[in-house]
């Protein structure tokens, strides 16, 4: 199994390369500083209003919630786009033209995707701690649930942005197909908004996926423990939290391999040439 | 190679090999059908260790779904295809690494240089290199065989696509394959980069022995380029020799054409030299101009692709559906 370890090396290297490239390309760079300046705006402006009865100030309940919806964001958006538009320009039929390839571009598609959350939680998280007072009391224990917590999210969504960016019909597609779900999804599930802002049945709906669930576990390793007021039940939830977050994971590793070698099988020069078509005739 | 051109009518039954090393390629009855419409109806040939094959035919005709089944990139309808020993459809990794695919790139990997990309997509070769063939390519070697050292360390997307082509055929030769495919190689190449690929496909299949299998719809390039020519027309082979001996095969393969009295005259003829003795002696000094032409291998390749196309039973099909 020398070959496919092999392989896999070269995935991790090619993930670390396009992580390289993509924080010198100017094009990535204003990317992460829209998200940055966005969301620090938002919680600039709202900086002295108090959440519910909780007593505590937006800021500090809004930037763990926002740092998970980036996550699910990030990890679903971010390889659907990827894997969409690299069935289209050739990519993935280079890769499937290799020996062992597919491996080694699902390798670098995995790596890419999960260096590439690093910036854009960052471009939110320190100038947040620089600019807001308590967001973070907790000490190094709580700073390692959330590293936990962050990796736990990525299985749980990474593997349905591979989905997503397999089914989807191509690039053109995935504003209707991905971003609009997602960020449906993201809006019913207490990101900018306490979810118990929303009608019973929304948030019934918001509870079956992963943000909302990434949201409250971040919540509960950044707020006080008093904070657990503000949310439904009067309680963090850890257990179930765990439950479905490892539910969407488990599922997630099980159908995404499946669909991934699905879709590889299809591709062939036509169908690239068939996208490039595509591509070149936007109205038809 | 003083290959004898055949018409194969229907599919040939499987004869027992030549002697010798085996084909590197090997088709019987190869058949691909899309619901109703069938796009290879019986497809046979074989392409041997260290041969240029050259697959002609018209747009349409089923030579990039012939070369994507050679591949394993496409499943057939039915008929056996061999490549390497092997059917494509069930090829391991091991078989992978011994075949380079060209492919027709448009806009992949726009951030990396040559230079790296080359490099990356090398190491997968690395575990199958054998004391015989050091497999990946040296990189640097195979910048400048594609004549890319120049532009080695410029962003992909920054190429024309001229270079960029030159970048696809080093991506085909990275892994030092037995056996090559390409669909199309030269499309947008100037003059001088034709000149140049062509040079390196003589190199390959001189230096390294490695088989090779092209479509093009560039009958000089065919020419030039082929140890054997196949047309590819309706969806079945309907020639297959060098280009000599194609040309031979069509009747009428020269033109003779003349001037009497201010009236031009044509005549098609195989019998050149007996033709023009009679008509000098016929005209003598009433003929004003005299000019033979052979047929050369566009006269024979139309010639071809309109007998086997104007078939009348393919036109009631074409009524039909």
């Amino acid at each position: 199994m020398s070959a496919s370890r092999q392989a896999v090396r070269q995935g991790l290297r090619r993930g670390w390369t396009e992580f390289v490239q993509s924080l010198r390309s100017a094009q990535d760079q204003g990317f992460y500083l829209f998200i940055g300046v966005v969301t620090l705006a938002v919680l600039w402006f709202n900086r002295d209003n108090e959440v519910g009865e909780t007593g505590l100030l937006y800021p500090t309940f809004a930037l763990p919630s926002i740092l998970g919806g980036l996550v699910t964001f990030g990890l679903v958006i971010g390889p659907g786009y990827s894997l969409a538009m690299e069935r289209e320009d050739g990519t993935l039929l280079r890769h499937k033209a290799l020996p062992h390839g597919m491996e080694g571009y699902v390798t670098g598609q995995l790596t890419l995707q999960s260096l590439t959350l690093l910036p854009s939680l960052l471009v939110v998280l320190v100038p947040s701690l620089l600019l807001f007072d308590g967001v973070m009391p907790g000490g190094a224990g709580s700073w390692l649930a959330v590293l936990g917590l962050i990796v736990l999210g990525m299985l749980a969504t990474m593997p349905w942005g591979m989905v997503l960016g397999s089914v989807v019909p191509g690039v053109q597609k995935m504003g209707t197909w991905g971003m609009l779900p997602v960020l449906l999804i993201t809006a019913i599930s207490g990101i900018f908004v306490p979810i118990q802002a929303m009608w019973g049945w929304v948030q019934a709906v918001a509870q079956v996926f992963p943000v909302y669930w990434i949201g409250l576990g971040l919540r509960s390793a950044f707020l006080p423990p008093e904070a657990v007021v503000g949310e439904l039940g009067d309680s963090w939830r850890t257990g179930p939290m765990l439950l479905v977050l490892g539910a969407w994971a488990v599922a997630g590793l099980l159908v995404a391999p499946r669909v991934l070698r699905r879709m590889a099988r299809r591709q062939s020069g036509s169908t690239v040439e068939a996208a490039r078509e595509t591509a070149l005739q936007w109205v038809r | 190679m003083a290959a004898v051109p055949t018409f194969p009518d229907s599919a040939e039954p499987l004869q027992p090999g030549p002697p010798g090393p085996r084909p590197a390629v090997r088709v019987r009855g190869l058949r691909m059908a899309y619901g109703t419409h069938e796009v290879l109806s019986g497809v046979d040939f074989d392409v041997r260790q260290g041969e240029v094959v050259c697959l002609l035919g018209p747009n349409g005709a089923g030579k990039t779904t012939t070369i994507e089944v050679l591949e394993g990139f496409r499943l057939p309808s039915a008929g056996t295809v061999e490549v390497l020993g092997a059917d494509p459809a069930r090829g391991d990794d091991a078989w992978r690494a011994r075949i380079g695919v060209v492919l027709q790139s448009w806009r992949d990997h726009p951030r990396w240089t040559p230079r790296r990309l080359l490099s990356y997509l090398g190491g997968y070769y690395t575990p199958w290199s054998t004391p015989d063939r050091t497999r990946p390519w040296d990189v640097e070697d195979l910048l400048a065989t594609v004549g890319l050292t120049e532009e080695a360390d410029r962003k992909i997307a920054t190429l024309s696509g001229g270079r960029r082509r030159r970048l696809d055929v080093a991506v085909g030769l990275i892994g030092r394959p037995e056996l090559l495919f390409l669909d199309e190689p030269t499309a947008g190449f100037d003059p001088q980069a034709r000149r140049d690929f062509h040079d390196l496909v003589h190199r390959l299949s001189d230096l390294e022995g490695t088989s090779i299998l092209l479509t093009t719809h560039d009958l000089g390039e065919a020419e030039r380029l082929a140890d054997r020519i196949l047309i590819l027309t309706d969806g079945r082979i309907v020639a297959d020799g060098s280009a000599a001996a194609l040309t031979r095969q069509v009747a009428g393969s020269s033109e003779v054409r003349w001037v009497r009295d201010g009236e031009q005259f044509v005549h098609a003829t195989d019998e050149i030299v007996p033709f023009v003795r009679r008509l000098l002696e016929q005209h003598g000094d009433e003929l004003t101009d005299l000019e033979v032409r052979r047929a050369d291998l566009e006269d024979t390749y139309i010639a071809m692709v309109q007998r086997f196309e104007s078939r009348p039973q393919r036109h009631l099909a074409e009524v039909a559906r």
